[in-house]
């Protein structure tokens, strides 16, 4: 006898974000968390490098989008780990949704939680380390569209490490090459705004990115998952 | 095909097949070497821009490219373990990344050896140089990873499947670090660009070509019938094999 | 030959350092792959030949162990004796 569907798949992608924003508001220090690492990074750069602004200026991108890279990766550990500790992990790869749609769901969960404070964040570091007044358009655009690249790609990597005790090291080792074309895009679509040049091209490519991983990262993360659960 | 291809995929059956290639290899390998590098080292010319400095290429090339050839190879048997369950594939991708790795290791040394009296530095971030590192890092990335599993199935799968990304992940990558590089450095003064060899030259490179492919081979192998040990140590024909080697 | 001399030869046109340098290392890195990759097969056949040679033991004590007892049903303090040596077999 076929098991009825209880839930449509809209229902229970929405019903895993919700779940998932609820789970990251009641632990809030693990959103304040990642932020708070953002910011020290981005603010010991000038310490280190001396504060002249027009160094700071040239580097800015570089530095606000490693911070981001970083960041994203801290904050990455917990988007399965305490799923996979409790077994609510393995009840969702058994329940009758593609998985396809609950690793999306859960991904996008993390970004809004992760990767949107960093957008709003991002233009005040920007004024701390003097960002070319024309680039602002451009950082807050590129983060938009490659922060959720970041979360997606990243995903792979912790499905990959979930079962595994201390993954957290071998996770970043992991992720941080995949990371590279996103930055160097996004750091030059940055540097062509403050020279007052269209930036459209670099944008078109890391929009392109973004919908490459959209499509296939939860693949491989539902397959990561699989192995990883067994 | 598959009726021909069927017997490989008894573990017992390709690990006394490829107990066979391994001396073929190893002494086609042997021999193409000696003659290539001596041919290499003392009889080919010196180029007429860079002197003697040049025969570094000879080392340089063919690591690079099996480099990038090995882990090709290892996507394929990811893809082909992932998709037909082929344990063997899995077993030959972990003996290969090792490999991989060291070539990777060997290109990426030979090249600043050899960009130190071209360039006048160690490093340059040139282009084929940079996505070369990102290759070791995503190589890195592959051993970490099968190393971090006790259950050697385990490994395999999870190591194919971030080989499958990263093969993936792999075009882009050298893509936009090229651009990159054209973007940041303006054009740099490449004397490493592609020189219309004379035969000369060709001769030798493709001595070493081939015998370090051949070298590539044998470890692979030597690697492959490791792995294949490691994970058949229950079967009763690997308990026979080591009682009959250990007496 | 392209050189005239052996020393020549060693120089390089200048570049000896870096030619050598790298023909050197790329050997070294090879030699170590090579000698790594045939270890690893001896340890991992040892491996397998110990575990081994432990469940032989095993199995063999297991057997003594049934035998005695079926034996020495009746004589009690022998069988206590040889049944701490079929432990000290097994440990």
């Amino acid at each position: 006898m076929p098991e009825q569907n209880p839930l449509s798949y809209r229902a229970a992608f929405n019903l895993i974000i919700k779940r998932d924003l609820k789970i990251a508001f009641r632990h809030s220090d693990d959103i304040v968390n990642p932020l708070l690492f953002f910011i020290i990074v981005v603010t010991l750069f000038p310490l280190g490098i001396g504060p002249e602004s027009t160094t700071l200026a040239r580097i800015a991108p570089g530095i606000i989008w490693v911070a981001a890279l970083l960041s994203t990766l801290l904050s990455l550990d917990r988007l399965f780990k305490s799923d996979h500790g409790d077994g609510s992990l393995e009840q969702m790869l058994l329940s009758p949704h593609p998985v396809f749609i609950l690793v999306l769901a859960k991904i996008i969960a993390h970004w809004l939680v992760t990767g949107l404070p960093l957008i709003f964040i991002a233009p005040l570091l920007a004024v701390l380390l003097h960002l070319n007044e024309n680039s602002y358009g451009a950082l807050m655009l590129t983060l938009a569209l490659g922060t959720p690249i970041l979360s997606l790609l990243g995903a792979i990597g912790v499905a990959l490490t979930v079962g595994i005790k201390k993954g957290g090291v071998l996770l970043s080792l992991l992720v941080l090459p995949l990371y590279i074309p996103v930055l160097i895009f996004a750091t030059s679509a940055i540097d062509t705004a403050a020279m007052n040049l269209p930036y459209s091209g670099q944008l078109a490519i890391i929009a392109a990115l973004f919908f490459g991983s959209l499509t296939l990262a939860p693949f491989a993360v539902s397959a990561a998952l699989k192995v990883s659960t067994n | 095909m598959w009726k021909w291809l069927h017997p490989y995929a008894n573990p017992e059956v390709t690990y006394h097949f490829t107990g066979k290639l391994i001396p073929w290899f190893k002494y086609l390998s042997l021999a193409l070497l000696s003659v290539g590098l001596v041919w290499a080292l003392a009889f080919a010319p010196a180029d007429y821009q860079q002197g003697d400095s040049f025969r570094i290429f000879y080392i340089h090339v063919p690591a690079a490219s099996l480099s990038m050839g090995i882990y090709f190879g290892m996507a394929i048997a990811a893809f082909s373990s992932l998709v037909w369950q082929l344990k063997l594939a899995d077993a030959s991708a972990a003996a290969m990344a090792p490999v991989g790795a060291v070539f990777t290791a060997i290109a990426l040394f030979t090249g600043a050896a050899w960009g130190k009296p071209m360039w006048g530095t160690w490093w340059v971030w040139d282009a084929r140089l940079t996505s070369e590192l990102i290759l070791l890092f995503l190589y890195l990335g592959v051993i970490a990873l099968h190393n971090a599993f006790e259950d050697k199935n385990l490994a395999g799968k999870a190591a194919g499947i971030l080989t499958l990304v990263g093969v993936i992940n792999l075009p882009i990558i050298k893509y936009s670090v090229e651009w990159w590089n054209t973007l940041h450095q303006g054009s740099t003064v490449s004397k490493l660009g592609k020189p219309s060899m004379s035969l000369d030259m060709l001769w030798p490179f493709l001595f070493t070509f081939f015998g370090f492919a051949f070298l590539v081979a044998v470890i692979v192998c030597i690697r492959f019938r490791t792995e294949i040990l490691a994970r058949n140590s229950m079967r009763p024909w690997v308990k026979s094999l080591v009682l009959a080697e250990s007496k | 030959m392209q050189f005239d001399s052996i020393s020549a030869f060693f120089a390089m046109g200048g570049y000896g350092f870096y030619v050598w340098l790298s023909y050197g290392v790329s050997a070294l890195l090879l030699v170590l792959l090579v000698i790594n990759s045939k270890l690893r097969n001896k340890t991992i056949k040892k491996h397998i030949a110990q575990k081994q040679k432990r469940e032989q033991k095993l199995r063999q004590a297991a057997k003594q162990q049934a035998q005695d007892t079926t034996k020495n049903i009746d004589q009690s303090s022998e069988k206590t004796h040889q049944d701490s040596d079929a432990k000290e077999v097994l440990s």
